[in-house]
């Protein structure tokens, strides 16, 4: 029997990532990191930034993402975000961009505490990837 | 009768006229095939989005206390229409048939009795309704500088309207923009997004879903989400209606043109020969005289 599911990838300008042969799927979930595996329970989860590892036949994908939504559903994961980038492609000097944009968000008091811990989130993966 | 020299100065400005056109149309027709396939692409986030807070929706039991945004407040008194245009005219009747849909919206809510507000999104739509609904427009947003339509962008308007909703400022959001069908057809839409109208009919999944955090959360994070996403999913097919209408009507145009210029020319050359055949005969019956 075959241990593998599906996953797909979108971001609001167009289809990320579509991938049939992956055997297992790492999501930085709201609380906590959640691997998924095939057959696993119906699941909507919120992501915090964090990164997503994707494990297939082909080899082993990361990608950092900062914001999403996962469904998994009849061995179907879809994941919604709005900011991702592969950490094979993208460039040093943008995730510094980005973290100091981060940097600058923390600095801002007015924040509740949702979106404190979300950029604190952001700010401790940045920097444990530059 | 126009003299010569008029007509061919007039056909000569139609042709560059032409030129215009037809340039315009190529434009059109190139950025056309970009905004189509962003359209496309767009279409599975939004509609990925639509199932979850489909499927959230259904499987939460207390509907009373859910997130606003999805129930309404319960009252219908104060209209938001987020009307949505281009910032560039030259592309037919594009612009106008939103503002056709919107007015007809209009003139029925204020039937009723309600209060209106207006966003124009595009100075296109700005220009032609604050002459008769000028202090209605609360806000006014235009995306001149940016190329294509980005996710940013919507997320603007989207935070805007989600602001107003919390403030209390209306009740029911409704936003108008064209749906792309094909070059020829754009369909004029009015798509209502707060509170979310959601066809229960659609239940094909009696499956119960893990929450992480609780239904809730998730509802209350989404929502709002989901609200921008609909923008953006209208600003994109709005863009490709927008290059589509643009492009049948510089067809049109160029067509027309060359049909004038046609007609033009067979007037200046009937009029040359007619100077011709009048100089002839007032040299010959000149001959003859002597």
């Amino acid at each position: 029997m075959s241990e593998e599911f599906k996953v797909e990838i979108v971001n609001p300008e167009k289809s990320f990532l579509s991938k049939e042969d992956v055997t297992e799927v790492v999501v930085p979930a709201f609380e906590g990191e959640m691997g998924i595996l095939k057959d696993h329970i119906s699941i909507i989860s919120f992501l915090k930034p964090g990164i997503i590892t994707i494990y297939s036949k082909s080899g082993v994908e990361k990608f950092y993402v900062e914001d999403g939504i996962v469904e998994f559903k009849n061995n179907n994961l879809s994941i919604l975000t709005s900011s991702i980038f592969n950490l094979n492609e993208v460039e040093k000097n943008k995730l510094q961009d980005l973290l100091k944009l981060a940097e600058e968000e923390g600095s801002k008091s007015e924040a509740n505490d949702q979106t404190k811990y979300l950029v604190d989130q952001k700010i401790e993966v940045l920097k444990s990837l530059n | 009768m126009a003299s010569l020299d008029d007509l061919k100065k007039r056909i000569a400005s139609v042709k560059s006229t032409q030129k215009i056109t037809k340039a315009m149309k190529m434009v059109a027709a190139a950025k056309l095939r970009k905004a189509q396939e962003s359209a496309e692409k767009g279409r599975p986030y939004s509609e990925k989005m639509n199932n979850i807070i489909l499927n959230l929706s259904n499987g939460i039991s207390d509907k009373e206390n859910t997130s606003k945004l999805l129930s309404g407040t319960g009252n219908d008194k104060v209209h938001l229409c987020v009307v949505m245009t281009s910032d560039r005219g030259l592309c037919g009747g594009f612009n106008s048939n939103i503002i056709k849909k919107a007015k007809s919206y209009f003139s029925k809510i204020s039937a009723e009795d309600k209060e209106l507000k207006i966003i124009t999104v595009g100075s296109k739509g700005n220009d032609q309704l604050k002459r008769v609904y000028g202090e209605k427009i609360i806000e006014n947003i235009s995306f001149k500088e940016s190329k294509n339509a980005n996710y940013f962008d919507a997320d603007k308007v989207g935070k805007m309207v989600i602001e107003k909703f919390e403030a209390g400022e209306f009740d029911i959001c409704t936003i108008f923009y064209n749906q792309f069908k094909n070059v020829i057809t754009q369909i004029p839409q009015a798509q209502q997004i707060v509170p979310l109208n959601n066809e229960e009919d659609e239940n094909n999944s009696d499956e119960s879903y893990e929450f992480e955090p609780d239904e809730d959360e998730i509802l209350s994070n989404l929502l709002p989400k989901n609200i921008s996403t609909q923008i953006f999913k209208a600003m994109l097919e709005n863009s490709a209606s927008e290059q589509g209408s643009r492009m049948s009507a510089m067809d049109n145009a160029t067509r027309n043109a060359g049909e004038m210029v046609d007609k033009l020319t067979i007037e200046y050359n009937r009029s040359r020969q007619a100077a011709i055949t009048k100089e002839l005969i007032e040299i010959i019956s000149g001959a003859e005289s002597l």
